[in-house]
């Protein structure tokens, strides 16, 4: 069974700011200030090119990272749980 | 109200009405060479009024109340009016002020840059300013550290000093004694003596300076100092700021700016006279 497919919150909606080891995310929206480590960054910036699954994310972000697909799938989608719940990306 | 007191600190004017003309009188003496809000009109107003009516003459008790009120707050003696009209000014900033970031930190100038201190209650912050601001800083406040979004300036707030406890006996060897207040015993932050900053923490409150360094002491430990990453500061300076939540976007602006730009130190320290010498020495090191 296919998993679910995220889309992020426009990329207008945020504010983004990497300072040392964590970065800030301003979300407008909510009004809240996210302070996230890698890799929620990352996977925001997947997300811009389009709504999609883990797999895809996990592809996307293997393209300019090196990581191992089969660990990475997991860890992947339970940070986009913790997305959807923060408000910073949604189900399509 | 039947009394009342105006005065500005720093940028911010204040209207102190009381049923009672004692904590009137101490305020005008301790506050004796500060200016009234600009134009007359105060952004905020405290009013220390009877918990019940009868409380006004009956073993008397003062409520804080004013535009911003804590519904629970524990109610004062009379003898403690100076300290709920302190209270009832800090709990205006805290609860109403949008103009500025506000931080829970103590600041110093010199140079025309600030040194902000923030920590814990105990971690000496308000000691240490006081002491800098006899010792050739200029004093910017104890309580409150005003961040400016716009251009990100710091702006002083030295309002009078809380001195508590332990630190009542060394500024009074520090400041002349028309400078203090009455010492109030047992109040629930146990003993405090107020203390007016110096003249010049007055003449020059209406310049702001430009942050240049970041300390968070602590009192009691052997001196070390490590450095802080921004993100660490940026965390802990979101705890120690009353309104982060309400200023929006241009509070995030205001404080992602301050730790990108700002070098931070923690500070442990066993004394005083420790703390400066290394307070002096991050400055020279750092602030430049």
């Amino acid at each position: 069974m296919p998993g679910p497919v995220y889309r992020a919150e426009p990329a207008a909606h945020r504010r983004h700011i990497a300072l040392d080891t964590l970065d800030l995310i301003y979300h407008r929206t909510s009004g809240i200030t996210h302070v996230v480590a890698e890799p929620v960054p990352q996977i925001l910036a997947a997300l811009e090119q389009g709504q999609a699954d883990v797999t895809e994310i996990v592809r996307r972000l293997a393209a300019t990272h090196e990581l191992n697909r089969g660990e990475a799938e997991p860890v992947i989608a339970a940070r986009l749980l913790e997305l959807e719940v923060a408000g910073l990306v949604a189900r399509a | 109200m039947k009394h009342h007191f105006d005065v500005r600190i720093g940028p911010v004017g204040f209207r102190i009405g009381s049923a009672w003309r004692r904590p009137v009188t101490e305020l005008a003496t301790l506050y004796a060479g500060y200016p009234g809000p600009d134009g007359g009109i105060a952004d905020f107003t405290v009013r220390l009024e009877p918990e019940r009516p009868w409380r006004r003459w009956l073993r008397p008790s003062i409520a804080i109340r004013g535009d911003f009120t804590l519904p629970d707050a524990a109610p004062l003696s009379l003898a403690h009016g100076l300290l709920a009209a302190e209270m009832g000014m800090n709990l205006q900033m805290a609860l109403g002020q949008r103009r500025f970031l506000l931080l829970h930190a103590s600041a110093v100038e010199r140079d025309g840059r600030a040194l902000l201190m923030t920590g814990h209650s105990g971690a000496g912050k308000s000691t240490l300013a006081a002491l800098l601001g006899e010792r050739g800083w200029r004093f910017m406040g104890d309580e409150f550290a005003l961040l400016e979004p716009d251009t990100g300036l710091l702006h002083a707030f030295p309002r009078l000093v809380s001195l508590k406890n332990g630190a009542i006996a060394q500024m009074e060897s520090e400041a002349a004694a028309e400078r203090f207040g009455p010492r109030l015993g047992a109040t629930p932050k146990g003993d405090i003596r107020h203390m007016r900053p110096n003249p010049r923490a007055i003449a020059e409150m209406g310049v702001p300076a430009r942050p240049a360094l970041i300390l968070f002491p602590r009192y009691g430990f052997e001196a070390a100092d490590r450095p802080m990453g921004a993100s660490e500061v940026f965390v802990r300076l979101t705890q120690a700021s009353t309104n982060y939540v309400a200023l929006g976007e241009a509070g995030f602006d205001a404080l992602s700016t301050l730790v990108r730009r700002v070098p931070a130190r923690a500070v442990d320290y066993p004394d005083t006279a420790t703390a400066l010498g290394m307070v002096e020495m991050l400055w020279a090191e750092l602030a430049g």
